[in-house]
């Protein structure tokens, strides 16, 4: 199986060659990949060299004359070094692109803290109208990538190494709106509802393997799909939703309480943890690290002695030390009395 | 909040973002206005006919563009085949509005509302609310970048004719995104691309000579003329740059002299 981030190089290219207002702009990154369709179209696949404000400066401008720009580098420096330019040359303009990113988290772990962007999402979060596709499979990210690029709006597409074993039917319903969640599994009432969002959904539901628990699916979180939220916990007098997101810890938290503006609930966050591990190593190591892994996967085996799990301990999450399981389950079992640091309780 | 202010305001614009933008003609005053007008048109916006140079530092250079070299008016206002023309440097933009209205492309009646809450003319224009404007500024250093941008596209969509001009500040180069642009421009012979720089001498920290060397440094063609002398202005604008974009320096008198 290709990469997600090598199935938007072959499909990128495809969809150049019939659609002349498609524009590719990178900053060297990933620029290798495009090399045979720069070729075919060396007007609309533009290298800026290693100049992100450019970057995203470029594709308000191509959008601003009438194009549809796709702008693609590692998230650090798509979103964040260059994160006024998405302000202004994008949302300010009223211009409209599709950004498609790689590494987002922790993809590489090898090359440290600069190339690590958890915050990404939190980021787009402070600004106004785009949607956030987070895919967890290379087939999600093809159809989802399809319909940015032949579509409109300002579109953030969060590619990964991570992935699911299997795709999911993501996208735009027939009518045209935003992909909405998938309800995968329906749990008894009383159940916790665990938002599982792209590359976390095998892990989630290994954890849950035993649990009694809805689950449902986000390979798209902007806009967060309020109605799926509210329908599974329908008729309930108190809800306990655990959300389980491959970026920061606690980006969908807020979207949550919208949703759940009128149900008493209580919410568990779980993502990345924002201190910084200072570890280099492999992704599967950070999983485990920020504790987002089901018990019965093998990414536990490995780092299962404590000597080796050190980097464990130095984040201060609870849940790292609960695993996703037991937190699914504090979800459902803490009472109001019990003490449980991760759990927001609402009156 | 259910309405917006704007649209309760009696004889104000529209305000959705290409309402007014013309498609529609938009003849808003009887005898054309000249540059001798722009005083009295700014004054509308500051009470004051007498400004300081840096408020018309400017206004040489904006007016001469829009009445002798951009293909733009407000009948092509959207026309893919126009002349862009980004005024990055949005501070400021008094001549700029009021060389706007002189040309038609909005009344000269909302002049009087500037800065104020129901009016669209803000102290940074919002391209989405004034007609002819080509992109919202403010923050500096995004002009040059979009321009870039603006041109490459309209090449990729086979439009060859428009030329691009964006106006910065001597000080706004200091900006680091600008030398992004700058680089990438005249290593790629953008030559749909112009450059203006208004020198009034503003930036904290520049060799007297910096801006001209900097831009040929990136094999721009450069051209250095006084920012007051409407001529010499119109032949720098106009002069020949085959396969490089084009920088006019326009110096004025000192922001501080």
């Amino acid at each position: 199986m290709d990469t997600m981030r090598e199935r938007f190089t072959t499909i990128t290219s495809q969809l150049l060659d019939g659609q002349t207002r498609l524009a590719v702009v990178l900053a060297e990154i990933g620029a290798d990949g495009f090399t045979e369709a720069a070729r075919r179209h060396p007007e609309r696949v533009v290298n800026v060299g290693i100049r992100e404000q450019l970057l995203v400066g470029v594709g308000g401008g191509l959008a601003l004359s009438g194009m549809r720009p796709i702008l693609h580098t590692f998230a650090s420096f798509l979103v964040e070094r260059p994160f006024e330019q998405l302000k202004l040359d994008l949302g300010h303009q009223g211009a409209e692109a599709v950004l498609v990113s790689a590494n987002g988290s922790y993809d590489w772990p090898a090359g440290g803290y600069t190339h690590m962007a958890p915050g990404d999402v939190a980021l787009l979060d402070t600004l106004e109208g785009w949607t956030v596709h987070v895919p967890g499979h290379p087939d999600e990210a093809e159809v989802l990538l399809r319909e940015a690029a032949l579509g409109g709006g300002r579109v953030y597409l969060r590619l990964s190494n991570q992935t699911n074993s299997v795709p999911q039917k993501v996208g735009s319903s027939r009518d045209g709106t935003p992909g909405g969640f998938l309800t995968l599994r329906t749990g008894s009432a009383g159940a916790p509802v665990v938002v599982a969002v792209g590359p976390m959904l095998d892990a989630t539901l290994a954890a849950l393997e035993d649990t009694d628990a809805t689950v449902l699916y986000a390979a798209t979180v902007r806009p967060f799909d309020h109605r799926a939220l509210r329908r599974a916990v329908e008729g309930r007098a108190s809800a306990d939703v655990v959300l389980v997101e491959p970026y920061l810890r606690g980006t969908s938290a807020a979207r949550v309480a919208e949703a759940l503006e009128t149900v008493p609930h209580r919410l568990l966050a779980l993502g990345t943890a924002p201190e910084e591990l200072r570890r280099y190593g492999e992704w599967e190591e950070h999983v485990a690290a920020h504790g987002l892994f089901g018990p019965r996967t093998t990414l536990r085996a490995p780092l299962g002695t404590r000597r080796q799990a050190r980097g464990v301990h130095r984040c201060r999450s609870t849940t790292v030390r609960r695993g996703l399981i037991d937190a699914a389950c504090s979800a459902r079992t803490a009472g109001p009395t019990r003490r449980v640091p991760d759990l927001v309780t609402v009156p | 909040m259910t309405t917006t202010p704007r649209t309760r305001a009696s004889g104000h614009p529209p305000t959705t973002a290409h309402a007014g933008r013309p498609n529609s003609p938009a003849p808003h005053q009887d005898a054309p206005l000249g540059f001798q007008d722009l005083p009295r048109l700014m004054s509308l916006m500051t009470g004051a006919e007498k400004h300081s140079p840096a408020a018309t530092s400017t206004a040489d250079a904006v007016w001469v563009l829009h009445d002798r070299v951009l293909r733009l008016s407000p009948d092509t206002a959207n026309h893919p085949e126009r002349d862009r023309f980004l005024l990055s440097k949005g501070h400021g933009p008094m001549a700029y509005y009021a060389t706007l209205a002189a040309k038609g492309f909005f009344p000269v009646e909302w002049l009087a509302g500037f800065g104020g809450y129901d009016s669209p003319l803000g102290h940074h224009p919002d391209r989405t609310l004034v007609p002819g404007v080509e992109i919202s500024s403010g923050s500096l250093g995004h002009g040059l970048p979009l321009a870039v941008g603006t041109a490459l596209g309209l090449r990729a969509q086979r439009l060859t004719d428009p030329a691009v001009w964006v106006l910065v500040g001597d000080a706004e180069l200091d900006e680091g995104s600008n030398h992004e642009a700058i680089d990438f421009a005249g290593a790629t012979g953008l030559g749909s691309l112009h450059t203006v720089v208004i020198d009034n001498s503003s930036a904290t920290h520049r060799s007297s000579n910096g801006i001209p060397e900097r831009f040929r440094a990136a094999d721009w063609a450069v051209r250095t003329v006084d920012g007051r002398d409407h001529d010499a202005l119109c032949e720098a604008f106009t002069a020949p740059h085959p396969g490089r974009p084009l920088a006019v320096v326009a110096r004025v008198e000192p922001k501080n002299g």
